[in-house]
């Protein structure tokens, strides 16, 4: 086992990035407009790096899916980003932001790279509002703010529960403008199929025009991959339908480790599932946590009438609900983190509390939140007489102006009224930490090839917290790529133009063609959805919220299993040169039945309980993550080797100099 | 639920194309649309067919990928939702659903049901953004206070997520709605301001020459609009290009 | 200032439209007012319409107005139709099926269709009357009125012997009912002194001296286009038909002012939670009742 260089800085924890920063190399502006980049990905992570390094003068390569890059999944986060701005004057600072970070990935994640990112995060701020992101403000003027889970100051910027949204067309009009002067070529519906190694050195791509279906050669000095993360290994997750693993899934083919894969986010509200057809979960955001109460009926019985149509949730009193999170965690109740909220749930369901027809939902209740609102309200209308009817519909007006949407999104998908009845939620996978290993600089281990924003596995540890996902991925792209990447570009300033025609081009385009000729001849009789539903069910049931050595077992033969079956029987219907969707799901999910197993080969070899990774073996008597920080305080980097069986682990051990490793607690 | 389909097939922008129908039967009310298109799709591929293709991607109304006219309005019946928010309890029993691409010149038709909106990055690329390069030494974001209510109403246009449904719904194509909420939004803001003029003649230039039609005031836009985006931002762009058109030089 | 902005861009030749537009809003004012004298009877109503129409031929100002109104109607027209034919482009390929009724009103949809009725309605109205006032003939305002006068004495008891004589007068733009002809009680023909050159002016047979200038008598021929014979004018056998055509195309005004009103003000940009309700309302308001204030004199003139 080989020790991976992480490249941390020396010196204190508070001046790494900002020395490091003045000695790194610099590429002049001349020399800048000689050198070309490739980001694949437009979301808050390649968005935003593409458009930093465009300004900067470098020609910029840009690649997404989508039919455009405003389309990236970053859209869809919604309720927040934090800055460790300390608006409100709660006590919050850059150290705490970073303690909060660290403590809140159950001290999985670098010590160096949280730091820096909770340096940049209000330079994030700075930045979003100067390019017109209209973020929620108070009557006075400035920037409002809320909380979120596992801390204990509101630090969380939002424009209310489109957060994400606002945050990618800031980067988007960014990047339009350096479309506009040509300094970005976007290269929409695209999908990256391969990386070009040229000396060993990442200097190109194949990509796919997912229109005409032709393979194309692109050549660069650098290649970024920001290509989001894998949840939908799972299937049935609240990622985007188009959302996967393949560049991350091919540059770790290619030499890039692959790091703490089995670092899952199950986000603990999301819209129940309904049936068997659904394609897709919803996410109710965490941002509800701060005026929601998570409930399920306090007796065995209620839960039963209430599945079995009998009852309804309005008919039980506060005294017959169990307010499970307030009542194990009275210091955080409704807003501990998203592992700690997401398993608490699960264990009420299995006790058989859950409510919904399949048992597996609790509820999150404003009527309180709305009691309380519609007095506030009532009060500055001068009627303080007025009616609870009067109340409720106050209250209802103030929940609406801080959720609308998210309370429109679940009406119209529920079909029940949420303002009149508590939601139905259950935990979903959301995020995945882990994902692509890089150094200090973002670099792989391979050079040249930078992995930014959730493609990478940098800064969440075993977890993340709410409104962080945002916060790294502009960090990433915006703050922190711009400065390392020159120190290795400035290698590169008289390499010129690097030519398509290389031998390395056309044999990796070659090994494409050839894969994706393997696919089409294959002619069996199940589609892909067909067998990436049931490589999901194997992950949810398997690889999910809880996991034990058996069943993970169990999970990497019938991995194994599906993905002969896959490729002895998968059906892609029409042509290789075409606009075909079903080929483009297929080479995903190809990439999906190799990343599942590697995720269950680490869930495996992590015998620890730590974030969002929880080994049913290994549980505090009060059913607790139980960590291990002897054996297991490093980063498990697996090296591919042709079969993510025989995958190579490789340990970057994680070093605390300035926080004290504890048993992480939110009661 | 049975349901009758009839969908615009085209092989290729070059192909004339046609309303092909498909029965579809076991549709139940709580799938959303495009879970349906999904359940055709799956029984087209067994059967040795071509599947629909069709745009889509985050199916939580957000991306403004998806993108089809339903029943003769964009994103169909309901309001205030994407395609891939509506569910199949709007239908009943035995209904017939025609599903079309969006039509407009600038929206040429890639296959099926997918066309390209290319144009609206276009504009994009005009001059919807503020001239700001990333440093981390802009001000400070509470250095200028902004009122809430134009906060608010910045928000409100910017919420437009660019699927294009104004432009499909407008009898005459035109992409005023998805232009005027950029302008609004970065009007609205002390941070947009100082290129107002040139960002909302560069802006509708390029609208022009993508091949838009012109507004005519119907209305239909903001109606069919996901994000029920107003048509307040309309008249502000028509107020900021007053002034830009006798001011600028 | 470019050019190219002030009258390419899709939204400068909206603003045209919307300028026009309300310009010739107001013109339906002036000119409904003026018609609303048509329901003024007798011959006192004649003379003030006559008098009326003189006005606005003659008055500079009015005239200025007027060549602006033209303009305006002819700009709408083409900037109209430009930007229809431009509409019509946008869209190559049509719906199979569109439900535009679920989003906006038809008059919004079919602004250009009921404008281009518009168009043609006002050519032949134009023809009708304005053509005839200003290139036609149009017989002079003139009033025959029986008088009981003296025509003779007689010899044998000295008694004067009166009779009824029609005299002809001619109304004169210095205001006054000038005398031309009498009917000869003998010949029992008219006898004139003076005659009509140039269509208005009033010469003296005698000295061949111009001594006034008369009305055109526009109000006769309205009356008798609508169907109502009076001082002997030409009465329209088709009146029917031009009091139905007339009142269809005062419906398709009164459509198209229902969207162009307050569309005109949205697209010059006045808006304003406040006022736009005001501003849909009074267009509504407008819409209805100025068509029908100009049906319904047509329809008074036939149906009298």
């Amino acid at each position: 086992m080989s020790i991976l260089d992480s490249k941390i800085p020396s010196g204190e924890l508070n001046q790494k990035w900002s020395s490091y920063k003045d000695h790194i190399r610099l590429v002049n502006p001349a020399n800048k407009r000689n050198i070309d980049i490739i980001v694949v990905g437009t979301g808050l992570a390649g968005g935003s790096a593409s458009a930093a390094l465009a300004e900067l003068g470098y020609n910029v390569k840009s690649f997404c899916f989508q039919d455009s890059p405003r389309r990236a999944h970053s859209i869809a986060a919604q309720g927040g980003i934090n800055a460790a701005k300390n608006y409100q004057g709660d006590g919050d600072s850059v150290f705490r932001l970073f303690y909060d970070t660290v403590k809140g990935g159950d001290y999985r994640a670098r010590e160096a790279n949280v730091y820096r990112l909770a340096e940049v995060s209000a330079s994030i701020i700075d930045q979003c509002v100067a390019q017109g992101v209209p973020f929620a403000r108070e009557y006075g003027g400035l920037l409002d703010n809320r909380s979120f889970g596992g801390s204990q100051v509101s630090r969380t910027f939002y424009a209310k529960g489109q957060t994400g949204q606002q945050l990618l067309l800031g980067a988007y009009s960014a990047m339009s403008r350096q479309i506009g002067k040509g300094k970005i070529q976007m290269y929409n519906r695209h999908e990256m199929l391969d990386l070009v190694l040229v000396d060993g050195k990442a200097r190109g791509i194949i990509a796919r025009n997912l229109v005409t279906g032709s393979l194309e050669r692109f050549s660069a000095h650098a290649v970024v991959i920001a290509s989001g993360g894998y949840g939908n290994v799972f299937y049935l997750s609240t990622n985007a339908m188009g959302s996967n693993v393949s560049a991350a899934w091919k540059v770790h083919k290619k030499g890039a480790y692959f790091a703490n894969p089995c670092y899952t986010q199950i986000h603990p509200t999301c819209i129940p599932v309904s049936g068997d057809h659904q394609s897709k979960l919803t996410l109710m955001s965490e941002s509800l946590r701060n005026d929601g109460r998570i409930w399920v009926p306090k007796n065995l019985e209620d839960s039963k009438a209430i599945r079995e149509g009998r009852m309804k949730p309005t008919d039980i009193t506060d005294e017959n609900k169990d307010f499970f999170l307030e009542r194990r965690y009275p210091a955080f109740g409704n807003l501990v983190p998203r592992d700690v909220a997401s398993r608490a749930a699960k264990e009420r369901c299995d006790a058989g509390f859950g409510v919904n027809t399949t048992g597996e939902a609790v509820y999150l209740d404003f009527a309180s939140a709305i009691e309380r609102y519609g007095r506030e309200k009532a009060r500055m209308n001068h009627d303080g007489e007025a009616s609870i009817e009067i109340i409720m519909d106050l209250g209802a007006e103030v929940v609406k102006a801080k959720y609308g949407n998210l309370f429109q999104m679940y009406y119209k998908i529920v079909d029940q009224d949420p303002y009149k009845t508590p939601m139905m939620i259950y935990p979903a996978v959301h995020y995945t930490m882990g994902g692509v290993w890089v150094d200090y600089n973002l670099m792989t281990t391979i050079t040249g090839c930078y992995a930014t924003g959730e493609a990478n596995f940098s800064d969440h540890g075993a977890n993340r917290l709410g409104a962080s996902a945002l916060m790294q991925g502009l960090a990433d792209g915006y703050f922190v790529l711009p400065y390392t990447i020159a120190d290795y570009l400035a290698d590169d300033i008289r390499t010129g133009k690097i030519s398509t025609d290389l031998p390395e081009f056309v044999q990796t385009e070659n090994d494409v063609k050839a894969n994706i000729e393997r696919l089409m001849n294959i002619k069996g009789t199940k589609t892909v959805d067909y067998f990436h539903k049931r490589l999901g069910k194997i992950m949810w049931d398997k690889v999910g919220m809880a996991r034990n050595a058996e069943g993970l077992n169990w999970a990497i033969a019938e991995i194994q299993k599906l993905r002969e079956e896959f490729y002895s029987n998968v059906r892609i219907p029409g042509t290789v040169d075409s606009f075909n969707p079903e080929l483009d799901k297929a080479n995903r999910v190809c990439d999906f039945l190799e990343l599942g197993e590697l995720m269950a080969k680490d869930a495996l070899d992590r015998e620890e309980s730590c974030g969002g990774h929880f080994r049913e073996e290994h549980q505090t008597e009060e059913g607790e993550a139980q960590r291990n920080d002897d054996k297991y305080a490093y980063v498990a980097a697996w090296e591919y080797t042709g079969k993510p069986s025989e995958a190579i682990l490789h340990k970057e051990a994680l070093v605390f100099d300035n926080i004290k490793l504890v048993q992480r607690s939110y009661k | 639920m049975k349901l009758t389909l009839k969908i615009w097939r085209q092989s290729g922008p070059n192909d004339k194309g046609q309303i092909v129908t498909y029965p579809i039967d076991n549709i139940e009310g709580d799938m959303s649309f495009l879970d349906m298109m999904d359940v055709l799709n799956e029984e087209l591929i067994v059967k040795g067919e071509d599947p629909v293709a069709f745009d889509h991607d985050c199916r939580e109304g957000i991306c403004g990928m998806c993108s089809l006219f339903i029943n003769g309005e964009a994103h169909g019946p309901d309001r205030a939702i994407t395609t891939c928010q509506l569910h199949m309890r709007k239908f009943s029993d035995g209904e017939t659903i025609y599903i079309e691409p969006w039509r407009a010149k600038a929206f040429p038709v890639i296959k099926d049901l997918v066309v390209d909106r290319g144009a609206l990055d276009r504009v994009m690329a005009s001059g919807g953004f503020v001239s700001v390069n990333t440093s981390g030494n802009t001000v400070d974001a509470n250095a200028i206070p902004i009122s809430k209510i134009d906060a608010d109403k910045a928000f409100e246009a910017a919420t437009c997520i660019g699927c294009g449904a104004c432009v499909a719904s407008c009898v005459n194509a035109s992409a005023m709605l998805f232009v005027s909420a950029k302008v609004s939004q970065l009007a609205l803001l002390p941070q947009g301001k100082i290129e107002a003029t040139e960002r909302v003649l560069n802006m509708v230039r390029t609208m022009d020459e993508e091949g838009f039609g012109n507004c005519t005031n119907t209305g239909a836009c903001a109606v069919e609009c996901p994000k029920e985006i107003s048509l307040d931002n309309i008249a502000r762009m028509n107020r900021e290009y007053f002034k830009a058109m006798l001011t600028s030089e | 200032m470019s050019k190219s902005v002030i009258l390419k861009s899709s939204i400068a030749k909206k603003y045209w439209m919307a300028f026009t537009g309300l310009f010739l809003c107001l013109f339906l004012v002036g000119h409904l007012l003026g018609n609303l004298q048509l329901f003024y009877a007798g011959e006192e109503g004649r003379r003030a319409f006559n008098e009326y129409a003189y006005f606005m031929q003659h008055n500079l100002l009015i005239k200025v107005m007027s060549y602006v109104t033209y303009l305006s109607i002819l700009f709408h027209a083409i900037d109209g139709l430009l930007l229809a034919f431009q509409n019509k482009k946008a869209r190559p390929v049509q719906y199979a099926m569109n439900k535009a009724s679920a989003n906006s009103s038809s008059a919004s949809r079919q602004m250009a269709l009921l404008g281009s009725i518009i168009l043609i309605f006002i050519a032949t109205h134009m023809v009708n009357f304005w053509g005839k006032m200003h290139f036609g003939e149009i017989p002079l305002h003139t009033l025959t009125k029986a008088v009981n006068v003296p025509i003779s004495q007689d010899p044998n008891t000295g008694q004067i012997v009166k009779a009824d004589i029609e005299f002809s007068y001619f109304l004169t733009t210095n205001g006054e009912y000038k005398q031309y002809a009498y009917k000869d009680p003998k010949t029992k023909l008219f006898e004139s002194q003076m005659e009509v050159r140039e269509e208005t002016k009033l010469f003296d047979k005698n000295s061949n001296l111009e001594v006034a200038e008369g009305y055109k008598d526009l109000h006769s021929v309205v009356m008798g286009f609508f169907g109502k014979s009076a001082n002997g004018n030409d009465v329209n056998e088709l009146a029917w038909l031009a009091v139905l055509l007339y009142t269809i195309s005062m419906a398709v005004l009164s459509f198209h002012l229902m969207h162009g009103f307050a569309s005109a003000f949205q697209t010059l940009g006045l808006r304003h939670p406040r006022y736009t309700a005001i501003i849909k309302n009074v267009g509504m308001g407008f819409a209805i009742i100025v068509p029908a204030a100009f049906a319904a004199i047509p329809l008074y003139i036939f149906f009298k």
